[in-house]
């Protein structure tokens, strides 16, 4: 800060006046006490956060992304492989954009969540499907696709990313109305 | 709400093929109501989760761009009959809804 202020202020006697030392005033150890108390809470509400989210909150930040970039970041998959063991099957043409089906398989071993995206949607994200054991990892579900885009599906198998796309033209979009 | 959804559960040797149906408008937020002109706000499913015979299979988050009436099929393994299968879903007003079916 010191060689920031003097490098801006050249010349100027500003960065060379030391403030008077605070006197141990009533104001001042009151000043110091809501400081400290507002650093603490802070901290406890860091450490408190985690275990709420251990019941896999809604994931709003990545749900909330505007842009395919944010919304791939935001999940961890910007550096997705791609793979043909995701088998994706979505219409080529799409007459109503308010209802693609997306049928999605994933022969990656160790599958743990099918992410599925729509590039140009105004939130890019559409659905995350965490796959436990006892559940193949298929979904087949119907998607709201605005405009012709590619969908996407990233896979996160054994903490590593994979994705597949397909190009869908959308006749009419399915967001708005 | 009794028809909040629809339940078929198929045995095809140990794997189930499942497909639910419920019945919900998925309201994206940006439509506007055709007579007043006003937003028709946010309404959308954002938890689906399903259990087989209780233990959870499929724990999913949806945003407002799956379809109206949203469909899904998933497949569980290790099913046989007599087996529960259940699919609860909640949207982003808190409105709950939960359908059972029993394997045959």
């Amino acid at each position: 800060m010191r060689t920031q202020l003097q490098s801006k202020n050249m010349g100027t006697p500003l960065a060379t006046k030391e403030s008077p030392p605070k006197k141990p005033t009533r104001r001042n150890f009151l000043r110091t006490l809501v400081f400290a108390s507002a650093y603490t809470a802070t901290f406890v509400a860091a450490w408190l956060r985690p275990i709420q989210l251990l019941a896999a909150e809604w994931n709003k930040v990545a749900f909330d992304a505007k842009v395919l970039a944010d919304a791939v970041k935001s999940i961890g998959g910007t550096s997705a492989i791609e793979s043909d063991q995701i088998l994706l099957k979505a219409p080529e043409i799409a007459e109503n954009g308010a209802i693609v089906p997306v049928e999605i398989t994933s022969k990656i071993p160790g599958t743990q969540t099918i992410y599925i995206v729509a590039d140009k949607n105004p939130q890019p994200l559409v659905a995350i499907f965490d796959i436990a054991a006892g559940l193949e990892p298929f979904i087949a579900t119907r998607i709201k696709m605005g405009e012709s885009s590619k969908v996407r599906v990233l896979v996160k198998a054994a903490g590593k990313f994979y994705v597949a796309t397909q190009e869908v033209k959308v006749t009419i979009g399915g967001c708005g109305g | 709400m009794a028809d909040a959804m629809k339940i078929r559960a198929k045995l095809q040797g140990d794997m189930a093929d499942v497909k639910v149906l419920m019945f919900h408008p998925m309201e994206t937020g940006l439509r506007k109501d055709p007579v007043t002109g006003d937003v028709i706000p946010l309404h959308f499913i954002q938890r689906v989760v399903a259990t087989h015979n209780g233990k959870t299979v499929m724990d999913a988050q949806w945003s407002q761009a799956v379809s109206k009436n949203p469909f899904i099929n998933f497949h569980i393994r290790g099913a046989k009959p007599g087996d529960k299968v259940a699919v609860n879903w909640e949207d982003n007003k808190g409105e709950k809804a939960s359908i059972e079916t029993t394997l045959s």
